[in-house]
């Protein structure tokens, strides 16, 4: 063999081959490496002879441990249903009534709600259930359908507008667009029912419109909003004499309402939750309405 | 460019791109009621922008006899400008959806410029616009230095690199039209996919021409990663994107693959183009560009036979650790994940390799940020593939799968060692090419490292912070065993870790947009030097004979 170069700096022989001026010693793997090489190994085919890992043909080596992750997962799912059964059979089964009367139930459904409301309500309704334009706050106690436990459990499972066959409807016509009411007794009824949440807006000066837009209203808008303009929760029709509005209380919110209407869309989660999850998340909502101011 | 070129190649190259037009011509007529038409225009409009230099030299005077005994460097150097074009594109396109996952109204209510098509214009410019470009440029210039040989061809060089790049065009462009495969790093349609073939067997036999004129009796190292590179990437893009169109005229495909061995072929794919593109062929630009500047042997020949032989073997079955806990069965997961720490040596050996060729030359890793650039990649590379083998083990991926953890692994990857090495190489490269001193200015060197440290340093840390957190958010249970947070509530916990990340990418797009201009200035501003220690020319014959 020729004699290879040796390098000042390592000491270690050149494998005398040069590219361009690029040269290699011929220095061996490191020892270390090679144990660390073989650690890695043995750990390996420790593992093919633990858990399922070589193919036979159809079948492949299930490993002495004898887990599948298919097994693995069903097992560790109905452990942890076993675990929570405590409370969510009675969720599932007592009356709203016993559940609401017992406090330490009640912490339950607001740790599990607070997380199915967040991953299923909040991107319409707010993190905090607070809502925004057209899409209705849930903690004021002002509802649309109904606020106890019942109804705000048959609103989840049908929606509103959904496509549920059973769906709550809830359509305010667009009276304007439609050509129901001309320009004149769109504003009319508009101010009539801004006046309606706005003592100081009744003065001399509008009182002749006020009263144009109460006849308006008498023919065109009680049916659904009631004499009193105080809502029909059968129909979803919000109540229009306080201040809390899902599209906005300004004169400008409310005449764009009654020129194109609205039809807000809530879908169905009959079968997209369980019975226990609707049931904890119609207490969790109730609850919402009630405790926060 | 031209000028290299004899009469009959010019009008080869002619027909070429007159051919290319009518392929144009063809899918927009065809494709007239898709986005495939307007794929069309490009197509033609690729061509014809080519056609501009091509006729503009067309009679200018033929290249001397002795052509062959000169390296062929014109594409090399148009690559390199390419490359730093599609890294300020790409980059930048990465700065802007970080800022979209802190601030989704950057979106500006376009369909265009909605997350889900900008993340893959800033993937696929990344990797295959920035990085695809230097790989191409720095395989032609290590593969000619080390054999000693001009490339094999004349006008293939031309080809495999404009022809790669309208490929590159073809895939982002579609993305903003949303047009995409939904197979990550595999988004391209059908007709790009077609395309790349052909771009890609040419590079091949090319590569193979070309070393086969070697006139140095052993392969260099670098020529064997380069070679995994190309001949993998082809078998992986042919496999992946076996498709069907809907119709000859449709930008629309279905893959022959069905349920989970999608899945599965879609991970083998993606997890060896992190091998094979991310990882071999910048190993060949380390194991070239690392001991020229450093200006010392390689450590161990044996370290480097042991390192090529264990990536190229062991990757090829890593695939499924991307799968694991899915609907594929246990044992291919277990395959996966011990593959995957097997791998982990051979991966080391070459990051260590890299660092004890270091040795006796510390000192010019301190003064050289070009030096310092492939220093820091390759202890990247050592803690980024530490990392993957780490990630790949079933019960710390069920941590950290789905989590910005993963995102965190991969910049590691890609902005640690993939775009510091590339960076390293290029510093090395352009004053060699352009047959200069030095770089422009070696502070502005100086400076893009400290910026691409500190860049991908906060990116790593915030990603980190952010899947760790995001992960153990999703599995905090309260004492009653029912989830403790909703997925809105770990966006939330996320959002300082994404301005985090957005500062930090946009401390590595300034630095990229540093080194494009001191590159700009090193070819305009510095005199060309004869006295600059140059090349060992082509070998007009073989050594010994
Ligand atoms: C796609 C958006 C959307 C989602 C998601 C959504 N909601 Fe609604 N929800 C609405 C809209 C809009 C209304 C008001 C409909 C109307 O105007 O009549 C509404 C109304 C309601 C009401 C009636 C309020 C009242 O005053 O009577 C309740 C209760 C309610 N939602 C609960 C929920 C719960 C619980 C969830 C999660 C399971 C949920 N919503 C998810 C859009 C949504
Ligand atoms: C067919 C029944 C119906 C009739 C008739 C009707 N409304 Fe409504 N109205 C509704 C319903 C239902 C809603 C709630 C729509 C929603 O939330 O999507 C509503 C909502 C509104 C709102 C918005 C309340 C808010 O909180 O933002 C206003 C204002 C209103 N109606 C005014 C009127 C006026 C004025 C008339 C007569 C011109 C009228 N409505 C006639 C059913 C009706
Ligand atoms: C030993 C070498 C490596 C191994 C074993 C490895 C392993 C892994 C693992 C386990 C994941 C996470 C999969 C998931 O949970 O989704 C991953 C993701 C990824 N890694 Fe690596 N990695 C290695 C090296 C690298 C390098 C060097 C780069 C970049 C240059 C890189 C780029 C990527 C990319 C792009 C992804 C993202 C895939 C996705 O979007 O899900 N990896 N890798």
């Amino acid at each position: 063999m020729a004699l290879n170069e040796r390098d000042p700096v390592t000491g270690r022989e050149t494998t005398g081959h040069i590219w361009n001026g690029i040269k290699e010693l011929d220095t061996p793997v490191p020892r270390g490496v090679l144990m660390f090489l073989v650690v890695t190994h043995i750990w390996a085919i420790g593992w093919w002879f633990l858990v399922p890992a070589w193919p036979l043909g159809s079948t492949y080596t299930k490993g002495l441990l004898g887990v599948d992750q298919r097994t693995t997962v069903e097992e560790r799912v109905a452990e942890a249903r076993r675990e929570r059964a405590s409370w969510t059979a009675k969720i599932e089964t007592e009356p709203y009534e016993a559940v609401l009367a017992d406090p330490e139930l009640m912490e339950t459904v607001r740790q599990t709600g607070n997380q199915l409301f967040g991953d299923n309500c909040a991107a319409c309704h707010g993190r905090d259930g607070r809502g925004s334009a057209g899409y209705p706050n849930l903690t004021d106690d002002d509802w649309l359908w109904g606020g106890t436990p019942e109804l705000i459990e048959e609103t989840v499972r049908l929606g509103i507008n959904s496509t549920h066959s059973g769906s709550r409807i809830g359509q305010m016509l667009a009276f304007g667009r439609d050509g129901i009411l001309d320009r004149n007794q769109v504003t009319n009824v508009a101010a009539y029912v801004y006046s309606l949440s706005h003592a100081d807006y009744s003065t001399d000066k509008t009182a002749e419109q006020i009263a144009a837009g109460r006849e308006v209203f008498a023919a065109n808008c009680a049916a659904c909003h009631g004499d009193d303009a105080k809502g029909n929760q059968d129909l979803g029709a919000p109540n229009l004499t306080d201040d809390v509005w899902v599209y906005g209380g300004d004169m400008q919110s409310i005449v764009s309402t009654i020129h194109g209407g609205r039809q807000g869309h809530m879908p169905t989660w009959d079968e997209r939750l369980t019975d226990g999850e609707i049931r904890t998340l119609s207490l969790y909502v109730h609850d919402l309405g009630t405790v926060q101011p | 460019m031209i000028r290299q070129l004899t009469g009959s190649e010019r009008q080869l190259a002619a027909i070429m791109l007159g051919l290319v037009a009518v392929v144009g011509v063809a899918m927009a007529a065809a494709g007239r009621n898709d986005t495939m038409g307007v794929h069309g225009l490009i197509v033609m409009l690729f061509a014809g922008a080519l056609m501009y230099p091509l006729f503009s030299a067309i009679g200018a005077p033929e290249p001397t006899e002795d052509r062959e005994a000169s390296y062929y460097d014109d594409p090399i150097k148009v690559g390199i400008v390419l490359s730093m074009i599609w890294a300020v594109f790409g980059m930048f396109m990465g700065v802007w959806v970080a800022a979209q996952l802190a601030w989704p109204g950057l979106a500006f209510d376009g369909a265009w410029s909605t997350f889900g098509r900008l993340r893959p214009t800033h993937t696929s410019g990344v990797i295959f616009g920035f990085g695809g470009n230097a790989l191409i440029a720095t395989a032609f210039h290590v593969v000619q230095r080390t054999s000693r040989a001009r490339l094999a061809g004349q006008i293939s060089p031309w080809f495999v690199l404009f022809g790669y790049n309208l490929f590159c065009v073809l895939a982002v462009s579609g993305y903003l039209m949303g047009v995409t495969q939904s197979k990550e790093y595999a988004e391209a349609e059908w007709y790009a996919d077609l395309w790349l073939v052909v771009v890609w067997v040419t590079f091949f036999v090319l590569y193979l021409r070309t070393i086969a004129r070697r006139k140095e009796p052993h392969i260099y190292v670098a020529n064997w990663y380069f070679m995994a590179f190309i001949v993998v990437v082809a078998i992986l893009h042919i496999v992946n994107n076996l498709a069907l169109p809907i119709s000859w005229g449709s930008a629309k495909s279905y893959t022959v693959w069905p349920g989970v061995q999608d899945a599965m072929v879609q991970w083998w794919y993606g997890h060896n183009a992190v091998a094979f593109f991310l990882t071999a062929g910048f190993l060949g630009m380390l194991y070239y560009y690392l001991p020229v500047r450093a200006q010392r042997p390689i450590f161990s020949y044996r370290l480097s036979i042991l390192s090529f032989w264990g990536i190229t073997f062991f990757y090829m079955w890593a695939g499924s650790h991307h799968l694991h806990y899915t609907a594929l069965p246990h044992w291919v997961q277990t395959l996966g994940m011990t593959f995957s720490v097997m791998l982990l040596v051979p991966s080391w050996a070459s990051a260590g390799n890299a660092l004890l060729t270091l040795n006796g030359a510390w000192h010019r890793v301190r003064d050289d940020a070009t030096l310092r650039f492939m220093t820091a990649a390759a202890i990247f590379y050592g803690l980024s593939t530490f990392e993957g083998s780490f990630l790949a083990i079933r019960p710390v991926n069920a941590l950290s799968h789905y989590t910005d953890w993963t995102v965190g692994h991969v910049h590691a990857g890609a902005l640690g060692w993939v775009a510091l090495i590339t960076f390293g190489s290029l510093y090395t490269l352009v004053p060699s090419l352009w047959k200069r001193e030095r770089m422009y200015s070696a502070t502005l060197v100086e400076v893009h490292f400290w910026l691409a440290i500190a860049g991908t340093l906060i990116y790593v840390f915030a990603m980190w912070n952010s899947g760790v957190i995001q992960g153990l958010m999703w599995r905090t249970y309260t004492g009653d065993g029912a989830l403790a947070y909703s997925f809105v509530d770990s966006l939330v916990a996320m959002y300082p870790y994404y301005i985090a990340r957005t500062i930090g990418g946009l401390l590595f797009l300034i630095g990229a947009i540093i080194g494009c201009y001191n590159m700009w200035m090193t070819v305009r501003a510095v005199p060309e030097t004869v006295s600059r220690q140059g090349d060992l020319p082509v070998a007009a014959t073989v050594p010994g004979e």
